[in-house]
């Protein structure tokens, strides 16, 4: 029998379900790992496994997840990555873990991030960077870092984390694993801790397509904790596709083009990958997304501006972080918000406040928000000739550590093919499609709101086509 | 950071160069109408649990400085 951490979630269900292993020694192979891990993919992680309440019947079979930081988790620290939370446990536990919980998918940990979900590289974290497994003095993207990189090397079966821009598909893309951002409101967003509440999605990181297909299909739902998450309309099917017949794939030029600045082994890759669908029977032609490349710029007004309202909660009032201010409350509210965020949270609430102010607030939010309308209107416009757009998910492979934290600008680039579909609130999947000089290569697949069968479909078509191995980062 | 922010901003700057008279500004990317639930009344977190979480309690309330006495 092979190692249990080599298995995907859904394979260690099988043996569950046919009584070769039992849930606790699966949840103790991964939580003895995910102790001793030296990525510093855990900010927390359970010391022994639930009591045996029959989830080995329930559908996920005890399979235990990871779930990021932000999540909140009762009486289990949930810091979104940052100091200011730090040691914070909440009362409550956020729907989606909760059903989880419900389904047979126990907590095994909590994952590193970017603080309070900013960032694409892991780096911005209060409580240190993560390594990425491929190779330790690089990146695991972000800000899903601990999430990806736990699933990669073998620390967690499966995890969620949270896409607000690319934090799901770019992290899963850097680390060589699937990563699904759903349709904005298939998952409730209730005990979130909230970055951009428009764009803000739960999704899963999952070795293979059918394992996020799984965490999907019981996680989705309207929620009455949450006024914006919507009945998904049908079931998650389990993916079965093996070819691509009839398949019609849009090639974005405006994201492909010389403007994403694309690495020329993520661009040959990506190629490769198109050759292959198109061998599986897809057909693939050139679609317009016009205002495409304008999305970066409204996703850094609009994400921004409803994080420096999100962030207002944190004042050393209720809980958290509080540095005394020498009896006042403003000198109070001012060196707890100092002392408690990092520089990259200081630096969006700032563009954000600047964002929403008298005078600037149409030239700024205004604007974006119209572009985001317009962005919107190039996916369905496309999507009646099209049913999937693909693009590379990231421009490159993970970069080294420290290379990109001095020029925040370039470190947004990272998410200049994620950005857009959040901005429009639709699914996409990414899927690791090889590797460029021995680092992975992601693959990104875009569909319709609410589209997430089909899309899940045709990433599994892809995947067994790609045959794409990820053991080494398991060690 | 403000050469950082400034450096940003000069990027961002690009989107009002597009025309987008007559364009309606996103309010809710997915079309939903309304988002109405039943009004019933179901129990809060006991007091005590959210207060054990606060840096500063003075008797069953959150403890703050005193605005403005600096």
């Amino acid at each position: 029998m092979s190692e249990l951490t080599d298995l995907t979630a859904a394979a260690a269900a099988e043996r569950i379900r046919a009584r070769e292993i039992a849930p606790a020694e699966l949840f103790e192979a991964y939580r003895a790992r995910a102790a001793a891990n030296d990525l510093n993919a855990y900010t927390w992680v359970a010391d022994a496994p639930p009591p045996d309440d029959g989830s080995a019947q329930a559908p996920l079979a005890g399979v235990p997840v990871a779930v990021k930081d932000l999540f909140c988790t009762e009486g289990v620290p949930s810091q979104s990555g940052s100091k200011i939370l730090e040691g914070y446990r909440p009362p409550y536990t956020a729907t989606v873990v909760a059903k989880l919980a419900q389904a047979g998918a126990p907590l095994l940990g909590k994952t590193n991030q970017d603080e309070f979900a900013m960032g694409s590289s892991n780096e911005n974290s209060g409580f240190g960077p993560v390594l990425n497994p491929w190779d330790r003095s690089r990146v695991p993207g972000g800000s899903s870092g601990g999430s990806a990189a736990a699933v990669a090397a073998g620390l967690a079966p499966w995890a969620i984390g949270t896409d607000t821009g690319g934090s799901i598909r770019q992290p899963a893309a850097l680390c060589g694993i699937v990563g699904l951002k759903p349709t904005y409101g298939a998952c409730s967003r209730y005990g979130m801790i909230a970055f951009a509440s428009s764009l803000d999605q739960a999704g899963p990181l999952t070795r293979d397509v059918t394992d996020a297909a799984l965490i999907l299909r019981h996680t989705i739902g309207r929620d009455r904790h949450d006024s914006t998450s919507l009945e998904f309309p049908g079931e998650i099917a389990l993916p079965q596709a093996e070819d691509l017949k009839g398949i019609r794939l849009g090639v974005p030029e405006e994201l492909t083009g010389a403007e994403g600045g694309i690495e020329p082994g993520v661009h040959e890759n990506y190629n490769a990958i198109i050759a292959l669908a198109e061998g599986l029977g897809a057909t693939v032609e050139p679609c317009r997304l016009e205002h495409a490349p304008h999305a970066l710029s409204a996703y850094y007004l609009i994400a921004p501006a409803e994080a420096s309202a999100n962030l207002a909660r944190f004042d050393g009032v209720r809980y958290g972080l509080r540095v005394d201010g020498d009896a006042d409350l403003i000198t109070m509210y001012s060196r707890t918000r100092n002392a408690g965020f990092g520089p990259e949270v200081k630096r969006r609430i700032m563009l954000g406040t600047y964002a929403l102010s008298s005078g600037y607030y149409d030239a700024y939010y205004g604007t974006a928000q119209k572009v985001r309308t317009k962005i919107a209107e190039d996916f369905h416009t496309a999507f009646e000739r099209f049913d999937f757009i693909v693009t590379p998910t990231s421009p490159w492979t993970a970069f080294e550590l420290g290379s990109k934290t001095a020029d925040p600008l370039a470190m947004y680039l990272n998410d200049f093919m994620t950005v857009p579909m959040s901005l429009a609130g639709i699914p996409a999947i990414s899927i690791p499609s090889g590797l460029s000089e021995g680092l992975p290569v992601g693959f990104q697949l875009a569909g319709p709101a609410f589209s997430e069968s089909r899309l899940l479909d045709a990433a599994y078509a892809l995947e067994r086509a790609i045959g794409f191995d990820g053991s080494e980062a398991r060690g | 950071m403000a050469t950082e922010l400034s450096h940003v901003l000069d990027h961002i700057e690009k989107i009002r160069e597009l025309d987008l008279e007559g364009v309606p500004p996103t309010s809710h990317v997915i079309d939903v109408v309304n988002a109405l639930r039943a009004d019933e009344p179901e129990p809060s977190l006991p007091r005590e649990v959210i207060l054990a979480a606060a840096p500063e309690r003075i008797n069953d309330g959150f403890g703050v400085p005193t605005p403005g006495a600096a």
